[in-house]
């Protein structure tokens, strides 16, 4: 029987990893700079800042990569520091559900209607 | 010359590392750490889109030194992940592979995040 755990993930993953990096490298220094170039002090101008569309899709799109390139990372460390495979497995699931949560969670603050309409 | 003995038991506080280790174990926790700060962000960023009164609570929280000099780390957690991750890039394409180099980008890799976190201190503390 194959093993669960792996088989010809290696390549894919890797390159996923560091495609993810370059974009996360472009992509996040830019969010820094637009944020912090224009801080605003009080409530109305913080949700201005998020109202522009070539805002929210980047962002969404960033985080979304940030969650592959996390995926990734974390795979990387309990794979070799945890060694008891249900363990392992559990530890995956965490982690996958923690970054979709926070991607899903995201595109429901940037694109729901609880603050946009308001 | 007296043998060693064996088993040979590593005393994690003995260990010296070399500093393309301590590049390699900081990059490892400050790419754990910002994972584990992502829903902690987003939480963040819905309370404070949702109401004037939840702006305020993260206004303030930001606002409070300590909450400042957590942000000031994961400044740095961010600044080291991103300069060595660069690093291991060169590293994929075979730059910077030979001892010397390894060292001197290991150096380059810590100073800048060192660089990056003063000068985040200097905004958010002076």
């Amino acid at each position: 029987m194959k093993s669960v755990t792996g088989s010809h993930t290696g390549t894919a993953t890797w390159l996923l990893q560091r495609a993810t990096a370059v974009a996360l490298a472009l992509a996040l220094p830019g969010l820094a700079v637009y944020f912090i170039s224009a801080l605003p002090t009080d409530f109305s101008g913080w949700q201005a800042l998020f109202a522009p569309l070539w805002l929210r899709v980047p962002m969404l799109l960033t985080v979304a990569a940030l969650a592959l390139h996390a995926w990734v990372g974390m795979r990387d460390i309990f794979m070799d520091y945890v060694r008891p495979t249900g363990l392992r497995l559990a530890l995956y699931l965490a982690v996958i559900v923690t970054l979709s949560g926070s991607v899903a969670w995201l595109a429901a603050i940037l694109f729901g209607t609880a603050w946009s309409t308001a | 010359m007296k043998p060693i003995e064996r088993p040979v038991y590593l005393n994690l506080l003995r260990i010296h590392l070399p500093l393309p280790g301590w590049v390699s174990i900081l990059y490892r926790l400050s790419g754990a750490l910002l994972f584990a700060v992502l829903p902690l962000g987003v939480w963040a960023l819905s309370v404070s889109l949702a109401d004037e009164a939840g702006f305020r609570r993260v206004a303030d929280g930001v606002a409070h030194p300590l909450g400042r000099l957590f942000l000031l780390f994961l400044i740095w957690a961010f600044a080291h992940h991103l300069f060595a991750g660069l690093r291991h890039l060169a590293l994929d394409v075979d730059w910077g592979v030979d001892l010397p180099r390894a060292r001197q980008s290991s150096l380059a890799v810590l100073l800048a995040a060192g660089l990056v976190t003063l000068l985040a201190a200097w905004g958010l503390f002076a």
